[in-house]
């Protein structure tokens, strides 16, 4: 089909009018335009915040990435806190999410009884739709009582009780942190990743599957031999694209994730990322001001991690999901 | 019944039928467990959606009264409501989409009539699909430095530019699938009638592709909606009455994030009202756009 749409319909014969003529032409440099603009758009952002950043990466050099000072007062600043925080917690959230995004992918595509595949497909859709502000609310009156009252101090009990990796389970319970944080991504991310990884699961062709029930496998067996197998690379692109969201959210995550500029051990503590830091001291920077600039750096660094991110899920994911 | 069927990854004596029924009934007890671990995840994914929702109508409810609607923002204990808030969502979002839609459709079109598989239109489809899921607190920064620093302060315009960034996108995405479904058949009928092709474009495709375009505007319209981050930065929120787009501006998120953060219970269930306001309206345009598109197949 796409064949037969490239090569383009036969140019109309020249009228003698010829307006039509001047109106494709119009209209097609239009379209391009706009395709032109949109391209010339995420360039400039890219150098708009590069240069934006650039005092701050004069002043502190390449260490600036790794330096872990924040120091307002004297005016050091440096983006290893942040940027800890920003890849610990949509790790994790990761780690949360994928188990049961998966579940519900394999759910609604090979379990669910037909009727039932619509209206919980379109539930878990609309828990992509609801605002992060939303979700930052609901984190920080719900979640965070909860797990301040039940979840860390039983996890802390347990297994902040475990040698080797007790550590990260230890410290007191304020319901908000890194953990908690990565739990409200983990939630957010999640109708992403099922959504994607329904949709290659639904590419299988039906006769492959058919020839594994045909020997005789189980439901699992048939997912665990023939399409993840069959679908593998576009997962890991699913995957990937959740992680780029998870990088950048930003009102859910100041909410709850305890906005302190330090890397504590313990995965109850207090941090930050990017996006929440910027999000928070932006007001307070006076313009022209160094600290502007270091947080404008992080913005630059936060777009290229999730412009690498990103694009590697789109490149995963080109061949299966055209549409 | 499938005793026979793992020859390779079974060693041990195939021929021995007690081995295999235990095998056989380790295998369907696996495929059972898997098949309730899925269920449950399913399971926890509707329980956070009714969580939320169930808090949302709870608390928001609650606060609900028609002084939301009638007062704008006060200080604590002095009977405020959220008007401003309202309305200052309601001509943001709006603008956005006014000026983000046309330039999202031209984009799609080129996509779709123009470019399919030629090197520009792959490039400006991988540039779109990655700004349609970048962080959208770097759409404010970077309005931030080319309209709120160089016009010197926050105004409402700021805000409609950034939001118009985050609609671009995501019409792209809708205009060109749904142009791409049009079979080819329909242009060359138009063409052979001798219609330029801008002509069969605009009267034909797009016609044809219009509820598909406008479930593309709503789900445009309801990401805005929500979008906070962004506007930190660029119409940076108002206390007072303002329709005034060259000055700051409230919206409904900004308003939540400053009052769900406060001490006081009136802002706080302030903050819940509006939560819920915002919640509603979004959902209802994603469960409207669905309705649209599903109208069409």
């Amino acid at each position: 089909m796409s064949q037969a749409a490239t090569a383009s319909p036969p140019a109309p014969a020249r009228t003698a009018r010829g307006a039509g003529n001047l109106g494709d032409i119009i209209f097609e440099w239009a379209c391009r335009g706009a395709g032109i603009f949109v391209l010339l758009l995420l360039g400039a952002i890219i150098v708009e915040l590069f240069i934006a950043g650039l005092p701050a990466f004069r002043a502190f050099g390449i260490g600036f990435i790794w330096s872990t000072e924040w120091d307002p007062v004297q005016e050091v600043f440096g983006a290893g806190v942040s940027i800890y925080g920003t890849v610990v917690t949509a790790v994790l959230a990761i780690l949360l999410a994928v188990p049961v995004a998966f579940g519900i992918a394999f759910y609604l595509t090979e379990l669910a009884p037909v009727w039932l595949r619509r209206p919980v497909g379109t539930a878990v859709e609309l828990l992509a739709a609801v605002p992060s502000i939303i979700y930052g609310m609901w984190g920080f009156f719900v979640i965070v009582p909860a797990f301040a009252t039940y979840i860390q101090p039983t996890l802390i009990d347990t297994l902040g009780e475990l040698p080797l990796v007790g550590f990260l389970f230890q410290g007191a319970p304020f319901g908000t942190g890194i953990f908690t944080a990565s739990f409200i991504l983990a939630i957010m991310i999640l109708p992403f990743i099922a959504a994607t990884m329904r949709d290659v699961f639904e590419q299988v062709p039906p006769v492959y599957k058919e020839s594994a029930y045909g020997l005789g496998a189980t439901t699992w067996e048939v997912m665990r031999g023939v399409v993840i197998p069959y679908t593998r690379v576009s997962v890991v692109g699913g995957i990937m694209l959740g992680l780029g969201r998870a990088l950048g959210e930003t009102m859910a995550v100041t909410f709850v994730i305890g906005n302190a500029n330090r890397i504590t051990g313990s995965l109850f503590g207090p941090g930050n990322t990017i996006a929440s830091l910027v999000a928070l001291e932006f007001g307070e920077s006076e313009t022209g001001s160094l600290k502007l600039a270091s947080l404008l750096a992080l913005g630059f660094i936060l777009f290229v991690l999730s412009f690498i991110v990103l694009a590697t899920s789109r490149y995963l994911l080109r061949s299966r999901l055209k549409a | 019944m499938s005793m026979t069927l793992s020859a390779g990854t079974v060693p041990g004596p195939r021929k021995d039928p007690e081995v295999a029924l235990a095998l056989g009934r380790r295998r369907k007890r696996a495929d059972l467990v898997i098949r309730i671990l899925c269920v449950l995840a399913t399971a926890i994914g509707l329980i956070f959606l009714a969580s939320i929702l169930t808090t949302l109508f709870y608390r928001g409810f609650e606060a609900m009264n028609l002084r939301v609607f009638t007062h704008v923002m006060a200080p604590p204990g002095s009977e405020g409501g959220l008007l401003n808030a309202i309305v200052g969502s309601l001509i943001q979002a709006a603008l956005g989409t006014a000026i983000g839609t046309p330039i999202g459709m031209l984009v799609g079109t080129y996509l779709a009539e123009y470019a399919r598989e030629s090197k520009l239109g792959n490039i400006v489809r991988f540039v779109s699909d990655i700004l349609l899921s970048a962080p959208s607190i770097l759409i404010g920064l970077f309005v931030y430095q080319i309209l709120v620093l160089p016009f010197g302060g926050f105004s409402g315009w700021a805000g409609v530019a950034a939001l118009a960034i985050i609609v671009i996108p995501v019409v792209v995405r809708t205009t060109e699938d749904m142009l791409t479904l049009i079979p080819n058949t329909l242009r060359e009928a138009v063409i052979g009638l001798g219609s330029p092709k801008w002509k069969m474009i605009v009267f034909v495709c797009w016609k044809s592709a219009m509820s598909g375009i406008i479930t593309g505007i709503l789900l445009a319209v309801a990401r805005v909606a929500g979008e906070t981050a962004p506007l930190l930065f660029t119409s940076l929120g108002n206390n007072a009455w303002s329709t005034d787009l060259t000055k700051p501006m409230s919206s409904l998120p900004l308003a939540i994030y400053a009052f769900a953060g406060s001490p006081f219970e009136d802002w706080i269930a302030l903050a819940w009202a509006g939560a819920l306001l915002i919640t509603l309206s979004v959902l209802l345009l994603n469960i409207l756009a669905r309705t649209v598109l599903r109208g069409r197949k």
